[in-house]
């Protein structure tokens, strides 16, 4: 390390007070909006876990669909027409609603029921127990092994219970990439099983899942299910709608992002505040390094190094102690919703860069203002 | 009498514009030599320290010109005068202006340290200067732990590490007590002061007078005298 910034590390560290300050400052900031971020991103993509889980290159559904969860059943003619579009090589249905089940212990649990085409099993989940044709079994439901499976006084094969006065039966345990956002378990059936056990509309179709022949026969299906005044979306697309829904239309997208600009506030009120009386109190001795001969750009190199160590540090601290929050929360509470994602680590660094520039830039001025001039004047 | 050091030919410098303007260095000329102790000297404001400031690379004169070593000065790019303070002209200020966080010996480093000499190498030099000025026993502990006559030797030892050809003091005493003050500057002209350096000490301390070669001095903004080796024109 060149012996300036030797100097300018010994000058922050040796300064114990105010370096842990700036690094707390720094630090709390960087927490509070991986936090809030992870959290956010957590949700969204639990909120999408329906659509990962099913796996299906494009989904039809109602317009007004803005969740997974949240299904418009559809006439069956959508079926019927979307099997016949060119480009089309197969289109299923698929059910998704919810229900009481009565456990063996008396007690009710709400849980979310997924029923898959009764042909094509389309969008059936990966299983840990059990073998995939048990679910055309009598009263045959699997049980997904996720956050929530607990609820349901932890199932295994053979375990029974009832759904709207109907016997079922545990024939298999699947797992899934994603738990849902909501907190309730999951269980798979056939689609006429669930549509047969759950009081349902006129319609039972919750979304088509079509599989197109090609990539490139994706717009042409999507044109053709929108001259029924239906939608058609790819998995990212619906992904994204599900987002969007969450992020602009609940106020949820707003509340984090006011909550990470307030962490950003935080931090910068801190640190910048910090930053300055540290500049402060070593101005003259700035001035005096002028004086014997240090250049602006060395005086300046010291600044931004000494922001940007300390920026960094905080950074690493504060990622370091969301991500172990984090940790800590899962293994208390298995559906706790919040992942890092690259985005969220990237930008909090880039507030932290903002951070650090804005901190260093009060510093830098004052810097560059004093004269060693002032120094001889006292 | 050595060589010129610093030459100030019809030095002048005002501040502000208008019915605010003052002029605080009215057309002042000397000649400072190598192996020479001139003092300037006089009452508070009659321009002590802004002609110091002229003539050592800090404050741009209105007027007039400043050849150190026989080089204008003010002809320079100000990062070419930065250099020349850094490997021509020692200061030493009033007030010391030590950095409190870093070590004694790390504070007398600085202009080394300036100078792109390795960290370890200007800490071992840094030491040796300590040595000149007695401290070596002090070197690793903070400037705020040492008596004011001690920071004042640290002072000087970080500005002549450098090994500048001038060297400026800026009321070296004012600080002191009376006994330290005469130590101190008993020990630049004993100690530092040769033949190949000339040193410039601003001062209105009267009781060091004695030790002065020249002694140059000022009233509102005018050289009113400049005599050397005598105090009698005082």
């Amino acid at each position: 390390m060149s012996g300036i910034y030797k100097i300018a590390l010994k000058l922050l560290v040796n300064d114990k007070t105010k370096f842990l300050a700036l690094l707390l400052g720094i630090t709390f900031s960087v927490f509070l909006m991986i936090m809030m971020m992870s959290m956010f991103s957590g949700i969204l993509a639990r909120s999408s876990s329906s659509v990962y889980n099913v796996g299906a290159k494009i989904w039809v559904m109602d317009p007004a669909v803005n969740n997974a969860t949240s299904s418009i059943p559809m006439p069956d003619y959508v079926l019927s027409t979307a099997k016949s579009i060119n480009g089309v090589k197969y289109a299923v249905p698929i059910y998704f609603g919810n229900a009481l089940v009565k456990l063996k212990s008396g007690a009710y649990q709400a849980v979310s029921v997924v029923g898959l085409d009764d042909a094509t099993l389309y969008g059936r989940p990966e299983l840990t127990e059990g073998k995939i044709e048990d679910i055309y079994a009598e009263n045959a439901f699997f049980v997904v092994k996720d956050a929530e499976f607990k609820k349901l006084e932890s199932p295994t094969v053979g375990t029974e219970f009832e759904i709207n006065d109907h016997r079922g039966l545990i024939v298999g345990v699947a797992k899934v990439t994603s738990s849902g956002l909501f907190g309730i378990p999951t269980l798979y059936t056939t689609y006429n099983r669930a549509i047969t056990y759950i009081p349902s509309m006129r319609f039972t179709t919750s979304y088509i899942l079509i599989e197109p022949k090609h990539e490139s026969d994706i717009p042409f299906i999507q044109q053709q299910i929108k001259k029924l005044g239906y939608q058609a979306l790819t998995r990212d697309q619906f992904v994204q709608k599900i987002s969007d829904f969450y992020t602009y239309q609940t106020g949820m997208g707003m509340n984090v992002l006011m909550m990470t600009a307030i962490s950003f506030i935080v931090g910068l009120s801190i640190s910048g505040q910090t930053f300055y009386t540290f500049i402060l109190e070593n101005l003259e001795r700035f001035g005096a390094l002028k004086a014997i001969g240090a250049k602006g750009h060395e005086l300046i190199a010291i600044i931004l190094f000494q922001a940007s160590f300390t920026s960094v540090l905080g950074y690493g601290l504060g990622v370091g102690l969301a991500s172990g929050l984090m940790i800590l929360a899962r293994l208390r509470l298995p559906s706790y919703a919040s992942q890092v994602t690259y985005i969220n680590l990237s930008f909090a660094f880039f507030m932290v860069l903002i951070i650090a520039g804005v901190s260093s830039y009060i510093g830098v001025r004052k810097v560059i203002q004093i004269q060693p001039f002032d120094i001889f004047r006292g | 009498m050595g060589k010129v050091a610093i030459k100030a030919n019809a030095l002048v410098k005002w501040f502000g514009e208008g019915e605010t303007k003052t002029t605080a260095v009215k057309s002042a000329s000397f000649e400072a030599n190598f192996g020479e102790l001139l003092y300037i000297v006089g009452p508070s404001g009659s321009g002590k320290t802004t002609l110091l400031s002229m003539i050592s690379g800090i404050l741009k004169p209105n007027e007039g010109s400043v050849l150190v070593e026989g080089k204008d000065i003010w002809q320079m790019k100000s990062d070419d005068i930065a250099d020349l303070r850094l490997h021509k002209i020692g200061f030493v200020f009033q007030d010391y202006h030590l950095f409190p966080r870093l070590t004694t010996v790390e504070n007398v480093a600085i202009p080394l340290i300036l100078k792109k000499m390795d960290w370890n190498e200007a800490l071992k030099v840094g030491l040796e200067y300590l040595e000149i000025v007695g401290l070596k026993d002090r070197a690793q502990l903070q400037p705020v732990k040492l008596s004011g006559g001690e920071q004042q030797r640290v002072a000087i030892a970080r500005a002549i590490a450098g090994h500048p050809d001038i060297l400026i003091f800026d009321e070296p005493t004012a600080s002191l007590d009376g006994d330290t003050g005469r130590k101190i500057v008993e020990f630049v002209k004993t100690k530092i002061l040769n033949a190949e350096r000339c040193v410039i000490i601003v001062t209105h301390d009267s009781r060091i007078y004695e030790y002065a070669d020249s002694i140059m001095k000022m009233e509102d903004g005018n050289i009113i005298g400049f005599e050397r080796n005598t105090l009698a024109a005082l």
